[in-house]
């Protein structure tokens, strides 16, 4: 085990995972956290606790995180690359390793164009799968990016990493999740999948180069109360693929939010058949009441024992 | 080349209010190529803040000048004697300009007229695009000549991030993928393997990290 963590051992013993997301605040309350938790507590293997996400200011992940694992809820932290150098990424590492978190997803980060504070300068010292690397190196050689030596009581993180099967060069994002893997990722999450199609045929290629023996897969959904969130991913969001049959099928249903169930758990069954996918990771953006009744109607309750 | 772009007329005139006679000073060089400081963006100003002035019955003398480079002080020691009979320096060069103008002419008070932004290439007549960071450790050996720190938005040398859609950048539709364009170009090359490599974090020590950066040229050096 290269973690204690919760994650790990479900994925290691090949059993389909389920991670979701729990977004902190904007705000210093306690209580949002604890009430998120417990839509996840007992339900997932991992919380992931975003980190400022689209770039607005919100409770530190890593301080979110500790309150989380007060409530007995295992947190996946995400770590940007916008807001903070090697030196601050380092201390925060060791910092999150110290209260308990077992898992980092290592992530370059929205811009900050995007956000609630687009003046802000960015620092992206190190990119996403130079992070990985740090994370791993730190972990695995006991030393930090400098070379240094970390002399005991080194982070053992078990190591995320997202990619975006829907981004361009498409052809190209196979090698960079290689790259990704290669730098030292243990799991992926990805991109929210609305287009089957398209992550199929990204899965075939995963599959082809015999990357899903090297990394766990999740496979990211989020379920959508509305056509007008596909919408907007569609027209706002880079990188997003939402067919419109999907939008049409959102407008034209009599209870929205149940159709939204619906649509995700037919997605979860058809994941689930993909060759090379490990598990689900469940972004429902301000829903996060969801979880436990997506998870709950698609069968993945309880989770197992490990 | 440097790209710049004259600052706002209100604030030009604001920031020489106070004086009757100043020395409005462009340079021939980069800022004459890109319009903003040459001879003609000077004649065309000084009149500009002359016809202000006057509209507000507080008149403006103004000796108009554009030295070669303003960078440099064998092009702007000789002004000496005419500075002294103004007040201030409106100065239309780059940054270097001013404290170049600065330097040699401390008695002098030197005026930025103009906002410098960057090292760029005209992509079309009148249209200049950023080209080079200045970063101090050249990477377009390896990524086909394209410059990821100067033209992607994260300064990604593992790139592309998740937001590059249709080959453009997602922090500005009109902006194109900096990695899309590595890619296509090292796939032309038959060089894809340059990005099978994970990238080592960069050193910023040579960037502007490390406080003012010098250079010297050991040969020339007298």
């Amino acid at each position: 085990m290269k973690s204690d963590s919760r994650l790990e051992k479900v994925l290691t013993a090949g059993k389909f995972a389920v991670t979701a997301e729990l977004g902190p605040p904007q705000n210093a309350n306690p209580e949002a956290i604890k009430k998120k938790a417990q839509h996840c507590l007992g339900n997932v293997e991992g919380a992931n606790i975003t980190d400022n996400q689209t770039a607005i200011v919100r409770m530190s992940s890593i301080a979110a995180a500790a309150i989380a694992i007060s409530c007995g809820v295992e947190p996946v932290v995400q770590m940007v690359c916008r807001d903070r150098n090697r030196i601050a990424m380092q201390s925060d590492i060791l910092g999150a390793a110290a209260l308990g978190v077992k898992n980092l997803l290592c992530l370059s980060g929205d811009h900050q164009k995007f956000g609630n504070h687009p003046q802000a300068a960015n620092v992206f010292d190190i990119d996403s799968v130079q992070l990985i690397a740090m994370v791993k190196r730190m972990r695995d050689d006991k030393q930090f990016i400098s070379g240094d030596p970390i002399k005991e009581h080194e982070p053992r993180l078990f190591i995320g990493a997202v990619e975006n099967p829907f981004a361009d060069p498409f052809e190209f994002r196979v090698a960079r999740l290689a790259k990704k893997i290669d730098a030292g990722a243990d799991f992926i999450q990805t991109q929210c999948v609305f287009d089957l199609d398209k992550f199929s045929r990204w899965m075939e290629l995963v599959v082809k180069e015999g990357l899903h023996k090297k990394v766990y897969i999740l496979a990211g959904l989020t379920p959508v109360r509305s056509h007008r969130a596909l919408k907007y991913m569609k027209n706002e969001v880079a990188g997003m693929s939402i067919p419109d049959e999907l939008i049409t099928r959102m407008e034209s249903a009599e209870d929205a939010k149940e159709e939204g169930i619906k649509i995700c758990l037919e997605m979860i069954e058809k994941i689930k058949d993909i060759e090379g996918v490990s598990g689900i990771h469940l972004m429902p953006i301000g829903w996060e009441s969801i979880t436990p009744v997506i998870l709950e109607r698609a069968g993945l309750l309880p989770r197992p024992q490990v | 080349m440097i790209v710049a772009d004259r600052k706002p007329l209100d604030e030009i005139l604001n920031s020489i209010k106070d004086y009757k006679k100043i020395m409005l000073m462009g340079c021939g060089g980069c800022v004459t190529i890109c319009f903003s400081g040459g001879a003609k963006a000077v004649e065309l100003l000084a009149s500009q803040i002359k016809m202000a002035r006057k509209k507000e019955g507080k008149e403006i003398e103004i000796i108009e000048c554009t030295p070669e480079r303003q960078c440099e002080y064998e092009f702007i020691d000789e002004l000496k004697n005419e500075l002294e009979t103004v007040e201030a320096v409106l100065s239309i060069a780059c940054g270097v300009g001013v404290q170049a103008m600065t330097e040699r002419h401390p008695e002098s008070i030197t005026i930025p007229g103009l906002n410098t932004k960057f090292m760029g290439y005209p992509v079309e007549h009148a249209l200049w695009d950023e080209r080079c960071a200045g970063c101090g450790d050249c990477v377009l050996e390896w990524t086909g000549g394209i410059c990821p720190i100067a033209r992607c938005a994260k300064k990604l040398l593992n790139g592309p991030c998740g937001g590059s859609a249709d080959g453009k950048c997602e922090v500005d539709k009109d902006t194109e993928c900096a990695w899309q364009l590595i890619y296509d170009r090292l796939k032309k090359l038959g060089k894809l393997d340059n990005l099978a490599v994970v990238r080592e974090p960069k050193d910023w020590r040579t960037s502007t990290n490390a406080g003012q950066r010098k250079t010297k040229f050991e040969e020339a050096m007298l």
